[in-house]
């Protein structure tokens, strides 16, 4: 199985412990994984909102570099998931933005044919991969651990098929089969705050608040996540959240550092000190 | 007490407008909106706003220009894409919040309160220099350009991101920056063009 990674900002940024961790276990399961040459910043939310033929432009750069190479582009991020998969539908339903992007990559000797396919890594673990060969590599199960099983919005909305928009279920069984148990929660896809815990945080925060305060009324040691934005405001912002809020003392990981752990990797290899909530009482329980 | 008018006529509203967000794609099919208002209660912002998705559609479509360009509502959203996921008619809500953004901006008539459109030209300029985005620079930029105080209550955050190794103040860039400028400029002579046309 041949992928190409395709990291965007965030992984390289602040959340390095997610390529740390993604990147640890696809290797210690025999996925062969290669950057993907010179790629760019997708836009985001972001570029969207200046212009968006040109956010077409940018994603567009990135998938007629992918089509040289073999192989499904993974993006872990859950932006980057979303408009590189906006980018080849719209480019595929608008023939006049197709042609004013198609044309523009031209110009700088880039050739867009929409061959490329973006997937995000809970839909290659559970569907390339499997449950079954992932089972076999645990090595330490989290026996006993509950979980919230936090997706967030744009991982599995609008574009993905690979799971339910509202109730998804992959990153659950992922857990699962760590050996970890995943709390019944109603709240997986609901929104973070986005950009907004910064840039309006009278609202955002409260919206990262109310995803803490209830897994942790579930009965949940831990956050798990697969969108670096979501570990990002539901982490570093609890101390705002206590001096507005409440305490509410939360370690927010990601899920390939869960698995890895029931792998038996290092905790320094899946970037687990990389958390400003620290993890490490949570795990030395296990 | 004063009297004031609440409820506005037709001649009160731009038509032009109207038909312009109703041309755009995604906008299309807002015509077919029930207002039924799932999006207004999908929403997780919508308590924030001064007009709920639903009504913003409402007021979209029928051409209330100013109220629409300079309501919080369309920079209270998130991108969640809740609202379109459940639409019973499948409209864009999303997209549509896009469109109404790009043309606030454009329009220069946001309200000033909102720091977003500032990170969001922040943003651009970086791509257009670098090709990648360094959070930790265009964070320190954007509160240094709207709020100076707020960004002394973020040292905390800072020291916390430094102590986790999840800062970094150098940007990382793209090696054929030429090749992607060339793209953006490709789309930008582009678009003069049709605006002359």
């Amino acid at each position: 199985m041949k992928y190409q990674y395709f990291p965007g900002c965030s992984l390289k940024g602040m959340g390095k412990a997610y390529e740390e961790s993604f990147l640890a276990v696809s290797r210690a399961l025999g996925m062969e994984i290669g950057e993907l040459e010179d790629w760019n910043c997708c836009g985001a939310t972001a570029y969207m909102s200046v212009d968006e033929t040109k956010s077409y432009a940018l994603a567009g750069r990135n998938l007629a570099i992918a089509e040289r190479t073999a192989g499904d582009v993974i993006a872990p991020c859950s932006a980057c998931y979303l408009v590189l998969n906006k980018t080849m539908n719209g480019l595929r339903d608008n023939p006049g933005l197709n042609r004013k992007v198609t044309g523009a990559l031209k110009s700088a000797g880039l050739e867009y044919k929409g061959t490329a396919k973006v997937r995000h890594p809970l839909d290659v673990l559970v569907n390339d991969v499997g449950l079954e060969k992932i089972k076999e590599h645990v090595k330490a199960p989290l026996s006993g651990m509950k979980f919230a099983a936090y997706y967030g919005c744009q991982v599995v909305r609008p574009y993905a098929t690979f799971d339910n928009q509202d109730e998804p279920v992959t990153m659950d069984r992922l857990i699962e089969a760590a050996g970890g148990e995943c709390v019944t929660w109603p709240l997986k896809t609901r929104c973070c705050g986005g950009s907004l815990t910064g840039t309006v945080p009278e609202a955002g925060l409260r919206l990262a608040y109310i995803l803490l305060k209830e897994a942790k009324k579930r009965g949940a040691q831990a956050i798990v996540t697969p969108c670096p934005l979501c570990q990002f405001n539901l982490d570093a912002y609890q101390e705002q959240i206590a001096a507005k809020f409440e305490r509410i003392d939360m370690p927010v990981l990601y899920f390939t550092q869960v698995l890895g752990l029931a792998m038996g990797l290092g905790a320094k290899e899946l970037g687990i000190k990389r958390g400003i909530i620290s993890a490490e009482t949570v795990l030395a329980g296990r | 007490m004063a009297l004031e008018q609440k409820v506005k006529y037709e001649n009160d509203c731009d038509k032009e407008f109207a038909s312009w967000v109703t041309s755009q794609t995604g906008g299309e099919n807002l015509r077919h909106c029930i207002q039924c208002g799932i999006c207004s209660a999908t929403c997780p912002l919508s308590l924030y706003m001064d007009y709920t998705p639903r009504r913003l559609i409402n007021l979209a479509r029928e051409g209330f220009k100013k109220e629409v360009l300079s309501s919080f509502t369309i920079w209270l959203c998130a991108s969640c894409y809740a609202c379109r996921s459940e639409c019973p008619k499948e409209i864009k809500v999303t997209d549509i919040m896009y469109m109404l953004k790009r043309k606030a901006i454009e329009e220069g008539v946001y309200p000033r309160r909102f720091p977003i459109p500032v990170l969001a030209r922040e943003f651009s300029r970086m791509i257009f220099m670098f090709g990648r985005v360094n959070e930790t620079l265009l964070v320190t930029d954007l509160f240094l350009r709207t709020n100076w105080f707020k960004f002394l209550s973020m040292t905390g955050l800072g020291f916390n991101l430094m102590r986790t190794g999840r800062m970094s103040l150098l940007p990382d860039s793209i090696k054929r920056k030429g090749e992607l400028r060339k793209v953006l400029d490709a789309i930008e002579s582009e678009e003069k063009k049709e605006t002359v046309k």
